[in-house]
């Protein structure tokens, strides 16, 4: 009974620096929910968006229908009936349901007007078949997030969709609007739909799924038949991977200087009550899924949201920091998890980027920033941090991923901090410059620096850290010691949560 | 590290600047105004478009910061306004010149500053806030003037606006300190490089430590002093302060600022090219003056040649 939907064979995709995808097989069936596991990085949304049509592969072939495409856009995707509902939902917020159900493809009347009236009657037959009632009337950006992916879910439905991918649709969903999504979702498969379902979340892999592909470093790492798997069977073909030489090795222990304390630390978004202690010359590594609250926690201690209780100590004295200017001050730096939005002015060269944070150091006469100053700066980060650059005012725009972390780096180290939050500091940067960056963390560490290191990737984490805070929900779980800590334990600390 | 510019010919260096275009094309545009209408480039008419660009550019200098941090000053016209009625008010009641000038300049400033703080502070978009001040301030105008002008201006004030040094305009020397001074700030000053910084990525700016909300009113005072300036030179430049004075400057203010390659998303754009701009629009002006072309087509093509400059420019930029 089984006829196969969609069939890729052998996919690669390379990015310059990486090989995203390697020779990836992957099928779905009618009527069947696949479940699609990895690490971060592990290369899920790239098979997606080459499925989507939004990327391109260099090789491999897609089987869709028994037949061979090629999809060069969403909109070749969407003609042959692959729908995609990502994490981030894609509704005009300042739009009703109908609106939404209906933009790009709106009925109308004879005289080319929209038709309201047979927009809605069909908006209430679709939610009815799917046995939700979602009001028709307010604008989306009132309902509650379920019911925003249940207009996306009906949208994707009025296309006819034959194959409906779900980027993590439970992250944030309450257990009763998880359990009405899979009644759904089962309804979907009874019709023939087949539905790609990829989660961090285990359990629920296990509850909606048939059959489970684990992707691993841009190659397949296994398939499972989910009846009759538990979740230490799926962990470790997630992480299995020896990581013991890819590391750079510290050299001296932390100090029991306590250098930083966190208490209670609460606020906006939802952080609540994080305490924390951070030593004199230690790494000390911040696991947890997308959405943690580790970069909020972070944006909470350097003064950039306001926070709503909790102190800091530095040295063991309070102190009062209200704005990144005065985290600086005090000798934190934080180097942010976006570099493109949030750490460089791209149209700017690596001299203004570098010297960003120390106008006061660069001083001249007359308020004027010092080009001899800045280029001392910039001279000693470039040799110590080996920039490949063409010049020091050549726009960072123009530079690879890793140059252009190395610049933010060499950013925050000009502020001569003792203590340096690094949010996601290897992202999207090639093997090559990811052991550097590791190199120079390890290296800053014996220094006698103070490290947080926020990482998506477990071996990272695993392998930097002196000790491990896991993070979950804006609160914080527990702080393991690196003595005997595994991937798989900080996973079900998670999983467990 | 190689200095990039040491082994470029001297066209490819010429070109490699980003105000080369628009001025090969504010010469062609000088020579074809010519070729149609000789007497344009009669010493005589130079001289008053000369003095008419000056003014523009001043304005524009201002309304440069304020776009360079991704925002805009829709209220310069009006300030200018303001400012010439309150400095005019306080000579014609017999308050020293220098300080009915320094009284105008802190109108500028204190409006400007109002227009900061609502923006970086309040957090309403730039375009409404500068709206809103631009119909409050020339209602205030009204208000206070009842729409008669001010006169009574002291004599030895007027060489401010219509005497001339060294056979330039007095105005005209203006902008250049001015424009020297402002070239200055934004290119050696750490004002001008966090001004530009805001632009091109106001959060990484304000998580490298800089305070935004504080340069950014500075940079709304800076727009309001640059159109006080120019609005106490017009006092002395017709002999009185009129209700209507700055009425739609800001348009030419913007346009003189985007003509010369500014962003409007901010981060990118400079005095020279905004000195270019103003010239261009000046030259336009003029030329369909002197070759008769009537006063409402003049309009529509400044409105032409403004969207091609921006059109030009995101060509260039691809």
């Amino acid at each position: 009974m089984a006829t196969c939907l969609l069939e890729m064979r052998k996919i690669c995709k390379s990015f310059p620096g990486v090989q995203a995808l390697d020779n990836v097989d992957f099928s779905v069936n009618a009527g069947e929910i696949v479940g699609l596991l990895g690490e971060n990085g592990a290369g899920k949304s790239t098979l997606m968006k080459v499925l989507s049509g939004v990327y391109i592969p260099n090789s491999g072939e897609i089987i869709w229908n028994n037949q061979k495409v090629n999809f060069h856009s969403i909109v070749d995707a969407q003609g042959k009936g692959i729908s995609i509902i990502f994490q981030e939902l894609n509704n005009c917020p300042n739009l009703n349901a109908v609106e939404n159900l209906f933009l790009g493809h709106e009925i109308k009347t004879h005289s080319g007007i929209i038709d309201f009236k047979e927009m809605t009657k069909k908006a209430k037959d679709i939610f009815k078949k799917l046995d939700i009632s979602v009001p028709l009337d307010v604008t989306t950006n009132k309902l509650p997030i379920a019911m925003q992916q249940m207009v996306e879910i009906a949208k994707a439905l009025l296309t006819n969709v034959k194959l409906l991918i779900m980027d993590e649709p439970t992250s944030s969903l309450t257990d009763k609007e998880i359990t009405k999504l899979f009644e759904v979702i089962r309804d979907l498969r009874k019709q023939g739909i087949g539905v790609i379902f990829i989660s961090h979340k285990l359990d629920e892999v296990q509850k909606i799924t048939s059959r489970i592909v684990v992707l691993r470093d841009g190659k397949n790492a296994g398939e499972l038949v989910t009846a009759g798997t538990n979740q230490q069977q799926i962990v470790s073909l997630m992480v299995g991977r020896e990581m013991a030489d890819f590391f750079s090795k510290r050299t001296k222990a932390p100090s029991d200087e306590i250098m930083l304390r966190v208490k209670n630390l609460s606020g906006p978004p939802y952080i609540r009550n994080v305490s924390f202690d951070l030593r004199k010359g230690e790494i000390l590594g911040f696991a947890g899924i997308i959405g943690a609250g580790r970069t909020e926690t972070a944006l909470l201690m350097i003064g950039a949201q306001k926070k709503t209780q909790g102190d800091i100590y530095i040295r063991n004295a309070k102190v009062d920091i209200e704005s990144p200017a005065s985290a600086i001050k005090h000798s934190i730096a934080y180097l942010s998890e976006d570099r493109k939005t949030k750490s460089l002015v791209l149209a700017m060269g690596l001299r203004e980027n570098m010297t960003m944070a120390i106008h006061s150091h660069v001083k001249g006469p007359f308020f004027t920033i010092s080009r001899k100053k800045e280029h001392d700066v910039v001279s000693r980060y470039v040799s110590l941090l080996d920039i490949k650059a063409t010049g020091e005012d050549q726009p960072v725009a123009n530079l690879s991923g890793g140059n252009q972390q190395k610049v933010v780096l060499a950013k925050w180290l000009a502020t001569k901090p003792s203590i340096l939050i690094l949010d996601e500091p290897t992202r999207g940067i090639d093997v090559h410059a990811k052991a550097e960056v590791h190199r120079i963390i390890t290296q800053l560490a014996d220094e006698g620096n103070s490290i947080i290191l926020i990482s998506s990737e477990l071996p990272e984490i695993i392998a930097l850290s002196d000790r491990v805070a896991v993070m979950h929900e804006g609160r914080l779980l527990s702080i393991m010691d690196k003595e005997g800590i595994t991937q798989e334990k900080i996973m079900s600390k998670i999983f467990s949560a | 590290m190689t200095s990039k510019s040491a082994s470029k010919s001297l066209p490819a260096k010429f070109f490699s600047y980003r105000e080369s275009a628009i001025f090969v094309a504010l010469l062609l545009l000088m020579f074809f105004i010519t070729i149609f209408a000789p007497n344009f480039i009669s010493g005589s008419n130079l001289y008053l478009v000369a003095r008419q660009i000056s003014f523009v550019a001043i304005v524009a200098f201002g309304e440069l910061f304020v776009i360079l941090t991704g925002g805009i000053d829709l209220s310069v016209g009006s300030i200018m306004g303001l400012a010439g009625v309150v400095s005019a008010m306080a000579m014609a009641s017999g308050q020293p010149i220098f300080l009915s000038v320094i009284l105008g300049l802190l109108t500028g400033m204190l409006l400007g500053f109002i227009n900061g703080i609502l923006v970086a502070y309040v957090k309403i978009a730039p375009y409404i806030v500068t709206l809103g001040m631009q119909l409050f301030a020339r209602g205030l105008i009204l208000v206070i003037t009842k729409g008669w002008p001010i006169t009574n201006i002291p004599k030895e004030f007027l060489f401010v606006g219509q005497g001339d040094f060294l056979g330039l305009p007095v105005p005209v020397w203006f902008m250049i300190i001015i424009a020297l001074i402002a070239d200055f700030v934004l290119k050696k000053t750490s004002l001008g490089r966090r001004t530009y910084a805001i632009g091109g990525n106001e959060q990484a700016t304000f998580l490298s430590g800089i305070n935004v909300k504080k340069i950014k009113v500075g940079i709304y005072m800076i727009s309001g002093f640059c159109a006080a300036i120019v609005g106490i030179i017009l006092i002395a430049r017709f002999n009185s302060a009129q209700s209507d004075t700055g009425n739609g400057w800001e348009t030419d203010a913007i346009a003189a600022a985007v003509i010369g390659g500014t962003s409007l998303s901010g981060g990118a754009g400079s005095i020279l090219g905004v000195i270019i701009g103003a010239a261009i629009m000046g030259v336009i002006r003029n030329g369909l003056v002197l070759m008769k072309v009537s006063t409402y087509w003049q309009t529509a093509i400044i409105g032409i040649i403004i969207v091609l400059a921006a059109v030009l420019d995101r060509v260039k930029n691809k």
